[in-house]
């Protein structure tokens, strides 16, 4: 790893102030991811700056029901409070099923909303990769392509966001506050991640010297009944292949409320509209589900390893809504 | 020591009952307090530390390196490459006469050459004062190479596979009959397509290496499974006599075969210290241990079973295809246990192999037979729902008397008693056989089995056992201990040996000063131990008994050898008649502060001569017999029905090990394996590029063994019948609890969703 300066920021003006004044700086929050990168050399910052210390550790309750998550709150405690468990089960077990124990207990929400793809060619700096290095080509196209996307991929790039909690946070239309020295901006997470297009080194609509400062939940009474389920390839300790985020609502037998997202198929947590769409206000059926499930999946395109993620996503979606009108989010 | 001592010995435990019990291991402690130091933890003064920069192409030829921003990096001391890099020796050629040959990774005489053999060769080392720094700077050497085509898709080259040649140790093929025929004709049969990925070792400890070189003596702490041999590679490599270089290696974190050759890390740790002047230590990342140690070969396989109606086997037919490097590896004996497990009338066995520009392939855990009864195992089962029959029914009607391939005896065999007892543990009548027959909830669940099966083999070992006054023991042999129990077993055959408990008993080992041990490889460990240790204590015995017998108070005056037991601290008449004595009350009265018995020797020719006798008793014991660990496994796994996910819920196996000489260190040896095997039948595979021959998940995130929750419960059970062509009876644990294991969770996977996977591993995309 290259020798960087440090710097350690104690209060948010100071972090923004910092990052804002050196050119190629970096937040370090957990830094289970950033270390890692800078290990393999895909990250190179000439300055981190360690926000670790901020103040931004709270969950609170809103006005109205909602709950504000400060940036700096660790996943492990964020996972564990009792308004997440009780109003977004799956938001708590979407983190649970993330990493392990020790990673989560030092990783972030402003670092888990920020961490990078896992794809192998962006790890391996013998590869090309258009991420890593614009303009470079992409070598996982034609190599490995397992863990690769499905959705929203394009020529220059294929790979998918790792993120579980993402996942929950783009079912529960979460919103994501940033300060920077221009001051505070609020964006909603399905619009924080973009897709790869020709710019897949461009990867969320943050600018380099923006800090998250929060994360917050709206009030919403479907997420009451929610659930993640991950399908991986171990019983623990593995990113997603697929990942179902899903929140439903039934009166009379029909769909009154839906919120629904997929991860492990694209670069961005995959909020599911087209899928909510059918099913709003369709009978509360399997037959519904796996319709829906088909609707969102209809573009979808595989590579040669990954073809089985667009059945094991058609798949995992109905088996999370059928598990949510038998056993609510009870795990 | 006084007299009261000599008098009450502080021998109190009873004695005699130290082999088979479960007792804890010897190192736990110094393991579990950190006291324990492993080899990168030894501290030197002045210590500089080194890292590997790796190739980036499969083959070609360095036409230029810079090292220039390398050697800027604050504290780099030097930069190694090709260019400056002092001329070593070549690797020995690879010579069943010459046993230290066998330790040779690769063939390659790194920094010595511009050629580049394999995508993360090193093509140079970085010395600096932190390891940091020389990390960071073996990522600033700059290569460019003139590229050579590279042969690198293992896939793609099968058809071009040559038949493996045979050797005194391995055979490449067998036949009896006509096998091809009888299949023909047989009026049920299968005929199936088997593959298995290349895996890789991930003991928990990378390889480590530090040496410090005083003028032209070298010491070397070493993560390492041959201390001998790896004394031997580096005499030969860098012209120096064996005697001026002591290898140490007390704790092994770990080596399922990755640490039984000598690989670049240990090589360049050397000549980073002799080109930096001071000691080195090189610590592989877990990248450094995927580009520069080998694992298993890939395979594929066909295996084709002929039967009569009632299931009696007519036609055996297992040929395989593995893979070698232009550089190194060698045929792993994928049909071997095809040769030994059922009693076919017609049996062709053939391994072929190719040749790529990869890193070779090495010994990991029962090289051959863990992926080679993947493919059988899973055969035998298919055959039996084709015929109608349980599947172990089918295996008893085939169960052989003696050897099939050529009627030899079988030392030792109670694979029959091993599935009773496993299924009676397990349960297995409960099972209904239909597939997709049981449920639970929305689970799919399948049931299982699959025979073990590993030769065992013996190796030179040279003990030296020592009593002292106070009665306490001193056990001396170069053997590794990796974690699997070895030093507490040793202790264990000593301390019934010479009638002490296993308190009594220090063990010393890891160490090249002490008498020279066997490698840890092909489970022969204890059992060669225990072959000269028991004829060391036994000459111990008699010598004390000599110092007895010439004293004229001695009670035991004018007893024989053959009278006398070793028993509680000392030695008694065996018929229980008539007074013994201590051994502190012998030594005491002999005014001697101890007595040494030692079986072999350590000077060149003596090593030389006890290698030769070990051969050639264990060639000729081939001659006669043929000696294995077996055994039955029992699987449980859940499916879920939606994703094709695999859970391994329940897991018994049933072993015939011989004598087992530590119930729990014994357990541990075959739940590891078992636990290995649930990896490679569920998750692991290495991912080599074919395009460039680059290992692609060089990681322990990315590579998948298994973790925690994948795992459960695993009983085992012993026969716990001595062979009696073995030491002790014993035969080796290490590797039979791996073998047979894939193929019970491909058998319960099938029983649970009526789908074969014949492709390893199995991933929940093969199950959709
Ligand atoms: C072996 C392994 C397995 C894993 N498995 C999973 C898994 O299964 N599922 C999963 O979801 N995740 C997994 N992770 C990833 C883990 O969740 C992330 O590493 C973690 O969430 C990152 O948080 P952090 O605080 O450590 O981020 P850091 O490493 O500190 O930072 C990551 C990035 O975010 C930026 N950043 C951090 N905080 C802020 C902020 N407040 N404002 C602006 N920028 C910021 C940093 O500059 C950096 O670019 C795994 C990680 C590892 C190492
Ligand atoms: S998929 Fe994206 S991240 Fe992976 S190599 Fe291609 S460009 Fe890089």
């Amino acid at each position: 790893m290259k020798t960087f300066s440090y710097v350690r920021a104690t209060d948010v003006a100071t972090a923004v102030g910092a990052i804002a004044s050196e050119p190629n700086a970096k937040f370090i929050g957990g830094g289970t991811n950033l270390v890692d990168l800078m290990r393999e050399r895909v990250e190179s910052p000439d300055t981190v700056v360690d926000i670790s210390a901020l103040p931004l550790t709270e969950v609170e309750e809103l006005p109205g029901g909602g709950v504000r998550v400060g940036a700096l709150t660790r996943n492990s405690h964020l996972a564990a409070h009792p308004l997440i468990r009780a109003r977004y089960p799956v938001l708590s077990q979407a983190i649970l099923t993330g990493a392990s124990a020790q990673l989560r207990n030092m990783a972030t929400v402003g670092g888990n909303l920020l961490q990078r793809t896992r794809c192998p060619y962006f790890y391996d700096d013998t590869a090309a990769c258009n991420k890593r290095e614009p303009g470079a080509g992409c070598d996982a196209i034609g190599g490995f392509t397992r863990g690769h996307a499905v959705l929203g991929a394009s020529e220059a790039c294929i790979a998918t966001h790792p993120s579980d909690m993402c996942v929950a946070l783009a079912a529960l239309d979460a919103t994501v506050e940033v300060r920077s020295v221009r001051g505070t901006r609020r964006v909603p997470v399905d619009g924080f991640h973009l897709l790869p297009g020709a710019t897949p080194h461009i990867e969320t609509v943050m600018a380099a010297d923006e800090l998250v400062t929060a994360v917050e939940l709206p009030a919403s009474p479907l997420a009451a009944n929610s659930r993640y389920r991950k399908v991986r390839d171990r019983a623990s300790y593995a990113f997603a292949l697929v990942s179902v985020a899903a929140a439903l609502e039934v009166t009379g037998g029909a769909v009154a409320g839906v919120r629904l997202a997929l991860g492990g198929v694209a670069a961005k947590p995959w909020r599911a509209r087209e899928a909510e769409r059918v099913l709003l206000g369709a009978p509360a059926t399997e037959e519904s589900f796996r319709r829906a499930a088909e609707a969102e999946l209809a573009p979808a395109a595989a590579q040669p390893h990954n073809a089985f993620k667009i059945e094991l996503a058609r798949r995992t979606i109905t088996a999370t809504l059928r598990r949510l009108l038998t056993d609510g989010s009870a795990a | 020591m006084t007299q009261t001592e000599v008098r009450t010995p502080p021998l109190r435990e009873t004695t005699g009952s130290a082999v088979g019990a479960p007792i804890d291991r010897v190192d736990g402690t110094a393991k579990t307090t950190g006291a324990a130091r492993f080899a990168a933890e030894h501290p030197y003064p002045d210590l500089a530390h080194a890292a590997l920069a790796h190739s980036s192409v499969a083959r070609g030829r360095i036409t230029a390196i810079d090292t220039a921003a390398a050697a800027a990096v604050p504290g780099v001391l030097t930069v190694i490459t090709h260019l400056n890099a002092p001329a070593m020796k070549p690797p020995p050629k690879i010579s069943p006469f010459n046993l230290v040959s066998l330790a040779t990774g690769t063939s390659v005489n790194y920094l010595n050459t511009d050629e580049v053999h394999w995508n993360g060769q090193p093509v140079a080392v970085v010395v600096a004062e932190t390891r940091d720094a020389a990390l960071h700077a073996a990522s600033l050497v700059e290569v460019a190479y003139q590229r050579l085509e590279a042969v690198v898709d293992f896939a793609a080259e099968e058809g071009n596979a040559e038949p493996q040649k045979s050797n005194a140790l391995q055979s490449g093929g067998a036949r009896k009959g006509d096998a091809r025929a009888a299949l023909a004709a047989a009026p049920v049969s299968v005929d199936l397509r088997f593959s298995t990925p290349q895996h890789n070792h991930n003991a928990l400890e990378p390889h480590a290496t530090t040496a410090a070189w005083d003028g032209d003596r070298l010491t070397v702490h070493e993560a390492t499974q041959g201390i001998a041999w790896t004394r031997g590679q580096l005499a030969l490599r860098f012209g120096v006599p064996e005697r001026n270089i002591r290898v140490l290696s007390p704790y092994v974190g770990g080596g399922f075969g990755g640490k039984g050759m000598v690989w670049a890390g240990t090589v360049l740790a050397v000549l980073a210290a002799r080109v930096a002047g001071r000691p080195v230590r090189l610590e592989l990342t877990r990248e450094g241990v995927y580009r520069t140690v080998g694992g298993r070969t890939p395979s594929t396989q066909r295996v084709a079973l002929g039967a009569r109606a009632d299931g009696r086997l007519t036609a055996l037919v297992h040929t395989s295809v593995a893979r070698v490097g232009r550089v190194g590896g060698g045929g792993e004996q994928i049909t071997s246990q095809s040769r030994h497990l059922y009693d076919a009338e017609n049996i062709l066995l053939q391994q072929n192999l190719v040749t790529l520009d990869l890193l070779p392939n090495t010994m990991m855990r029962a090289p051959g037979e863990a992926i080679g009864t993947f493919a059988l195992e899973s055969a035998v089962d298919e055959l039996a729902y084709k015929l109608g029959l349980d599947p172990i029914e089918l295996r008893m009607r085939n169960e052989p008397t003696v050897n099939p391939l050529d009627g030899k005896r079988f030392a030792h065999r109670m694979l029959r008693e091993a599935y009773e007892l496993g299924a009676e543990r397990f349960g297995w009548p409960e099972r209904t056989p239909a597939p997709g027959s049981m449920r639970d909830g929305r689970w799919l669940v399948g049931m299982g089995v699959a025979s073990a099966y590993h030769p065992s083999w013996q190796l030179a070992a040279n003990v030296t056992v020592r009593l002292s006054a106070d009665g306490g023991v001193l056990v001396r042999c170069a053997f590794q201990e990796m974690g699997m129990g070895s030093a507490t077993v040793v202790a264990q055959i000593a301390a019934d040996a010479l009638g002490v408990p296993v308190a009594a008993v220090r063990v010393e080992y890891g160490d090249s000063l002490l008498p020279g041990g066997p490698a840890a490889g092909g489970s022969a460990q204890t059992a060669s131990i225990a072959a000269s240790l028991l004829p060391a204590a036994e000459k111990l015995k008699r010598s004390v008994l000599a110092l007895a017998r010439r004293s004229p108070e001695s009670p035991l005056r004018g007893t024989r050898a053959s009278g006398v037991l070793a028993r509680d601290g000392g030695l008694y008449p065996a018929d229980g008649r008539g007074a013994g004595e201590s051994y502190p009350a012998i030594l005491a009265r002999a005014g001697r502060d101890s007595v040494e018995a030692r079986v072999g020797s350590d000077t060149r020719v003596g090593a030389m001569v006890s290698q030769a006798r070990t051969v050639g008793k264990v060639l000729n014991d081939r001659r006669r017999w043929v000696k294995a660990a077996c055994g039955a496994h029992f699987c449980e796994v859940r499916v879920d029905p939606d994703t094709g996910e695999v859970r391994v819920t329940r897991w018994v196996g049933a072993f015939d090990v011989g004598r087992v000489i530590n119930a729990k260190t014994a357990a541990s040896q075959l739940r590891g394996g078992i636990v290995m095997g649930i990896g490679m039948a569920l998750s692991e595979e290495t991912l080599v590029d074919p395009r460039t021959g680059r290992v692609m998940n060089p990681s322990l995130a990315e590579y998948h063994v298994p973790v925690h929750a994948d795992i459960p419960p695993i009983e085992v059970h012993y026969l716990d019948e001595p062979d009696p062509t073995m030491p002790l009876g014993l035969i080796g644990v290490g590797e039979v609890g791996i073998t047979g294991v894939a193929a019970a969770v491909a058998n319960a996977v099938h029983h649970a969703t009526g789908r074969r996977v014949r492709d390893l591993p199995i991933t929940l995309d093969k199950l959709l």
